[in-house]
């Protein structure tokens, strides 16, 4: 019963983010006027009157993409610098020293990227400076990046600038971005926050006796405004090493509750935006209800295999320590191996769901510690990456599945395919095989040449299948800019953290620019009426062949390599052996 | 040989004029040249332009290696006739695909020999600046040269008449036996087309063309496959499925890492065997057959295709635009109706219209005889030594002069009028009422006196062909917009528009709205096809993204369309745009089904090979298939059996009929994507069993 109200609960909120987010950010985005606007135009107008920024031209898609790269890469520098000097900087009362530079170098990958892979722990590697002005910074810039390329993909794609050959302007579509969604969002969901509980000060830790006598250094900082960030915009990355488990990141179930929907609000609200600028409020429905459909499918699964517990404890016969794993009303039941008791299975389970699936990762348990089919869900979630995906690259990733899908079933009414009444040829083509061949490659090269040298080998806490887990997740973490952690894999390593690093850059930008470019191509071409002849891409039966060339063309490219790591793992645990 | 048309069932219209069809002898000739053409289409020179396939030749290659050497790629424990069989398998897929390929080109080809037979070694006999003639022979011929063709020779080269009349066979271009006159200043009468014969007298003849740029040399190698180029989708679907290949390449040998870290090594054979399981072979191999056939079905259809990619872009036509006549209605107005005037009856009004129509050759004289007939006005005969009046553009009136001084007349309605004006007599405003009345109908009056009295009024109308309207309630169903163009002034065009049921019209039509109603259309992302044969419809058959040409017109309305019907029928139009979306479909259906295959094909490979080191895999052994090696062999056998089980189906292609995008995808989507899903569990379990019974 409470797994259900529970449910119900989040889909009615969700449908309301929805459709009230994507509704605002329909208007914004298309230069409307909205309650906010008296507050924010004066700021806009004078950052880019101080700036010089020609707010009206449109961008070729080539400048815009620029622009982006441009952008991102010297916020990326600045906080390189940041890192490594947090020593010499103020706001440093526990003297920190300077990170190494290959650790500096694959933390402003993961968070320009807004992947937050961290191969640190925040409280005792980061001064409060390197948090605000680094860390906060730099999830503030990848978050409000990723929104504007998929704004300015998603002009190219509907089409907004009639007779235009660009997307926009990708520092207006930053601003606006910053203002108008992120800034109030921010606002208020750090006071939400800071009202349940969440610290918000400059003070670094604080000195306790605890309950047995001895002393105790409580770590703390400028969480809430930290939080706020890390869920809304999909970044992930914790003020502390045990992140949204930690009960000053997320002390209790309406916290816990708030931080899932915060994750999903605009990738969620992003789609509903697109049903609205392509004046097909249906085509918006079906994406959601696929995405939706898929999401609910991972979260039954994973919250099946982890409410059954594990057979090893309770009824495997001849091994059986006989341990009650069943709920009650004394306990949860399920495996809450690394879960917190605050949350139990479901609620734990909705936030791994939510958190992989928008390329957040931020955790609230452990996903190490989930049985291996239950692992398995997050790692299959990354590797699709767009079930609502992370702010603004989700919801590319799955038009992208589109294209894809509309040209390989297309045919079948007899015309040449077309997506949104844009011709798909060549050209289009291309750069979607580039963006298909890219997740595979950065997954999958990178885990093999791991599993084969020491290298690679060392850092594994577990062997046998949970250790190809283990490899397979972080890669699949960074390609799909996650920065989730499985856990039981010291990431620290010169290997891990230059491998890392370029997997994370590359699963970021080579995308981006490709679907870019897509959007550029797309853009200068006619656009044809639909009719009863065109392909309609707005019904259940398109949602659902575009479903099935996703789990086709995206999820079959990893099954062998989850035959080997999680579902071995898991055939291993019901003939009695874990790892 | 099947005949197209069965193909599209629902496009009714039958042609028993079928031409080119290749003679059932030819047959084997076909099949012969398919089989040499499966081996030499092996050169991997050739096969590189397949990706999917070349991937499928690599692989058979490092598989020979192994039959010899089987631990040339590391120690392994699979039997040698396990490799060999792996090998034999991969060997007969190639064979398959070139099958296919061969095959389909072969059909082009033997049509292409007939037309090539009258490409013989033509001597020409080339008039010089002096006048003198030389012979040379047709190869020799330049654009530009003027020659002199006598009766019973065959005209060399393409050109325009400069000199003589003549009647011409050009059966050997469109079929057509009836002779044709071809004289010198006309549009369409003076060019002549090389190959075709002169039946009578000479013709000169200035060439137009350069050897190898002839109509003919254009059309055999058009037919043969000799200059096929890829389509625009074609290219870019191999490019898709290059990077599937590629994907599916890089899980492959990534598995072999992850397979060594499990201590489950993996077969170097069983692996070649995963990864050709795993592309897309089936679409792969039959891709090209399925444009080839594609051509060849419009060219079934005495439709020259200038490419495919025009055949490709007529599937995704949005509006066609048809000429009023010749196209929707029959091009001649027939007589329909009698409406005499009061105090006439309909019989005396049918035989006064019929006598003055006796001697009229016109079809619309022909129709008012047998509509008289019809009604029962039997003994119809002009008295003696009557004289007939031809229809003159001055006059605007025919009829018959009588010994005795009377004169029927019939004509428009102006000209009658001023007749029996001119003979000092009142006219009667009945008549014009009556007039008046076909004219707000759409039909065209023509009003039939004797001497000063009028008898009344003959109801002329156009005569839609039989069958459009049911064409153009298909073309609204796919989604095609259906607008007609005439001469004829709005009345008459809106009635015809109506009966025949287009969606729209252009009445008063010139030239150049045709070509202003296609930038319309187009501006709006619609891609139009239209029909022509005039050298004034060249722009709009240049600006349409299809358009057809009638080979009965122009040589400029042939080089500014991108196809040419040789029946010079224009409402093929609708049947070439069927033919293009039945191209799409197909290629569609077979991509989509050889995807959806994939699913199985790891149910039936990921178990068998971890089973050894990891015995619990039993669990995913869903089909039950037993032994890893019989796994794996059924199936490769299955990706391999597959192609030729679907040659007939690319060759001609799925099942067509229209209707909207929707029910097309639901249908479609239902046998080749769930199919494609749920056959090969079934095929390689079939494969699997008969495996069993010869003990492998």
């Amino acid at each position: 019963m409470f797994e259900i109200t529970y449910l119900l609960f989040f889909l009615v909120a969700s449908l309301l983010i929805t459709v009230c987010l994507g509704g605002y950010m329909a208007k914004v985005f298309n230069y409307q006027p909205t309650l906010l606007t008296p507050i924010f135009e004066p700021i806009e107008k004078l950052s880019l009157y101080i700036t010089g920024i020609q707010s009206t031209g449109s961008q070729h898609w080539k400048q815009y993409a620029f622009d982006f790269l441009l952008f991102n890469l010297v916020c990326g520098f600045v906080t390189f610098l940041i890192l490594s000097f947090q020593h010499l900087l103020p706001l440093n009362p526990l003297h920190l020293a300077g990170m190494e530079p290959w650790q500096a170098f694959n933390t402003i990958c993961s968070f320009v990227t807004n992947t937050n892979w961290q191969s640190y722990s925040g409280e005792v590697a980061l001064s409060n400076f390197s948090q605000i002005a680094g860390i906060t910074f730099m999830m503030i810039v990848g978050a409000v990046s990723g929104l504007a390329v998929c704004v300015g993909f998603l002009r190219g794609l509907t089409n907004r600038h009639s007779g235009n050959s660009g997307l926009g302007h990708f520092y207006q579509d930053f601003l606006k971005s910053l203002l108008y969604v992120f800034l109030p969002l921010l606002l208020v969901g750090s006071l939400f926050f800071i009202s349940q509980g969440v610290p918000q000060t400059l003070q670094q830790q604080v000195s306790v006796t605890a309950l047995e006598g001895a002393p105790q250094n409580i770590a703390f900082g400028p969480v809430a405004s930290l939080l706020t960030i890390k869920q809304l915009g999909t970044n992930g990355g914790g003020f502390f090493n045990a992140n949204s488990a930690h009960p000053f990141e997320n002390p209790n179930p309406l916290t816990n509750f708030i931080e899932i929907l915060m994750e999903l609000a605009i990738p969620m609200g992003l789609v509903y935006m697109f049903g609205v600028w392509l004046k097909n409020r249906m085509q918006g429905w079906v994406i959601w209800g696929a995405m939706m459909a898929v999401f609910l499918s991972f979260l039954w699964m994973g919250n099946a295999f982890e409410q059954a517990g594990n057979p090893i404890l309770s009824h495997l016969p001849s091994i059986s320590v006989g341990i009650d794993q069943q709920s009650s009303s004394l306990q949860s039941g399920g495996n809450m191996e690394g879960k917190e008791v605050r949350f139990g299975v479901l609620p734990s389970m909705l936030f791994t769901v939510a958190t992989t699936g928008t390329s957040t990762g931020a955790v609230n348990n452990m996903h190490d510690s989930l049985t291996p089919i239950g692992g398995l869900v997050p790692l299959a979630d990354m590797m699709l990456n767009i079930i609502f995906g992370g702010v603004g690259v989700g919801l590319m990733g799955f038009l992208l599945y589109g294209i894809i899908a509309v040209f390989l079933t297309g045919l079948m009414v007899g015309r040449t395919p077309e997506i949104f009444g844009k011709k798909i040829e060549k050209p289009e083509i291309i750069l979607a095989s580039i963006a298909i061949l890219l997740h595979p490659l950065l997954i999958l090269v990178p885990t093999a040449i791991a599993t084969m040298n020491d290298f690679g080998l060392s850092s594994l806490n577990n062997l046998g299948p949970h250790g190809l887990s283990e490899i397979l997740y972080a890669y699949t973490s960074a390609a799909a800019n996650n920065g989730s952690a499985f856990a039981g894999l010291n990431a620290n390593t010169p290997w891990y953290n230059i491998s890392l690093g370029i997997v994370i850059l590359l699963g970021r930008y080579i995308s981006i620019i490709a679907l870019l470019a897509i959007a550029g191509s797309l853009l200068s071409k006619t656009k044809m009426e639909p009719g009863p002849g065109t392909l309609p891409t707005n019904t259940l039966l398109f949602g659902g062949v575009w479903l099935g060339v996703i789990l086709i063309v995206g999820a079959l490219t990893f099954v062998p390599v989850l035959v080997l790591g999680p579902l071995a793992d898991q055939l291993a645990m019901l003939n009695g052996t874990l790892f | 040989m099947q005949n197209p048309v069965e193909s599209i069932e629902s496009f009714t219209v039958q042609r028993n004029d079928r031409k080119h069809k290749p003679a059932m002898s030819n047959q084997s000739l076909i099949l012969q040249q398919a089989l040499t053409g499966m081996f030499t289409k092996l050169d991997p020179r050739l096969m590189i332009k397949n990706p999917v396939m070349f991937v499928v030749e690599i692989g058979f290659l490092l598989t020979l290696v192994m039959s010899f050497q089987p631990q040339i790629f590391g120690p392994t424990l699979v039997t040698q006739s396990y490799v060999v069989g792996v090998m034999v398998i991969l060997f007969v897929t190639l064979l398959f695909a070139n099958f296919a390929e061969a095959y389909a080109e072969g059909r082009g080809k033997a049509q292409a020999d007939s037309l090539k037979k009258t490409r013989s070694t033509t001597q020409a006999r080339l008039i010089l600046a002096d006048g003198t003639e030389k012979l040379v022979g047709a190869s020799d011929l330049r654009a530009g040269n003027i020659v002199r063709v006598t009766m019973g020779e065959i005209i060399p080269s393409d050109g325009e008449v400069m000199e003589g009349i003549a009647s011409a066979d050009e059966s050997a271009i469109t079929g057509e036996s009836a002779p044709v006159i071809k004289e010198p200043g006309t549009d369409m009468a003076s060019s002549v087309t090389g190959g075709t014969k002169v039946l009578s007298d000479y013709l000169l003849i200035k060439i137009t063309s350069n050897p190898g740029e002839s109509f003919l040399d254009k059309m055999v190698a058009l037919v043969e496959g000799a200059k096929r180029q890829k389509t625009p989708n074609e290219i870019a679907l191999t490019v898709l499925l290059a990077a599937l290949t590629l994907v599916f390449l890089m899980v492959c040998v990534t598995l072999v890492f992850y397979a060594g870290y499990s201590k489950s090594p993996l077969d170097t054979a069983t692996l070649i065997a995963l990864l050709v399981c795993l592309i897309p072979t089936t679409i792969g191999a039959l891709l090209s057959a399925i444009g080839i056939a594609g051509m060849d079905r419009v060219s079934r259809f005495n439709v020259i295709a200038m490419s495919g990619k025009a055949v490709e872009a007529s599937g995704d036509i949005g509006v066609l635009i048809l000429d009023k006549t010749g196209t929707i209605t029959l091009g001649n107005r027939l007589a329909s109706e009698f409406i005499p005037v009061a105090g006439k009856t309909v019989d005396q009004l049918a035989r006064m219209a019929a006598c003055s129509s006796l001697d009229d050759t016109t079809p619309e004289g022909k129709s008012i005889v047998e509509l008289a007939k019809r009604l029962g006005v039997t003994d119809l005969n002009n008295p003696a030594n009557t004289t007939s009046v031809e229809f003159s553009a001055e006059t605007r009136s025919s009829g018959v002069d009588w010994e005795d001084g009377t004169r029927v007349r019939k004509g428009a309605m102006d000209a009658i009028k001023r007749f029996i004006l001119d003979q000092g007599w009142q006219w009667s405003s009945e008549a014009q009422e009556l007039a008046e009345q076909v004219a707000r109908q759409g039909g065209t009056p023509l009003v039939v006196a004797c001497n000063t009295e009028v008898y009344g009024v003959i109801h002329l109308k156009d005569i839609i062909k039989p069958g459009m309207a049911e064409r153009f309630a298909q073309m609204r169903t796919m989604g095609i917009k259906t607008i007609m163009c005439t001469g004829d002034n709005p009345i008459t065009a809106e009635v015809i528009a109506r009966e025949a049921g287009v969606d729209d019209f252009v009445a008063e039509a010139k030239p150049e709205d045709k070509i202003a109603l296609i930038k319309k259309y187009q501006s709006q992302g619609l891609l139009v096809a239209m029909t022509g044969d005039g050298t004034n419809d060249a722009p709009a058959l240049a600006q349409a993204d299809v358009g057809l040409a009638m080979n009965s017109g122009t040589q400029a309305a042939k080089e500014a369309a991108n196809m040419i019907d040789l029946d010079s029928d224009p409402s093929k139009l609708i049947d070439v745009v069927s033919i293009g979306k039945q191209l799409l479909i197909t290629r569609g259906a077979l991509t989509t089904f050889s995807v959806a295959n994939d699913i199985a094909k790891y149910f039936a490979i990921i178990p068998a090979i971890f089973i050894v080191a990891i015995p619990a895999m039993k669990a995913f052994d869903i089909m039950g298939l037993g032994s890893a090696d019989n796994a794996i062999l059924s199936a490769l056998i299955f990706n391999a059996v597959i192609i030729p089980l679907l040659i007939p189906l690319a060759l001609k292609g799925v099942q067509f009929k229209p209707m909207s995008a929707n029910q097309l995808l639901t249908r479609n989507i239902l046998i080749y994507g769930l199919g494609g899903i749920i056959a090969p569990f079934i095929g390689i379990k079939a494969i699997s069993l008969a495996l069993n019974l010869f003990g492998l």
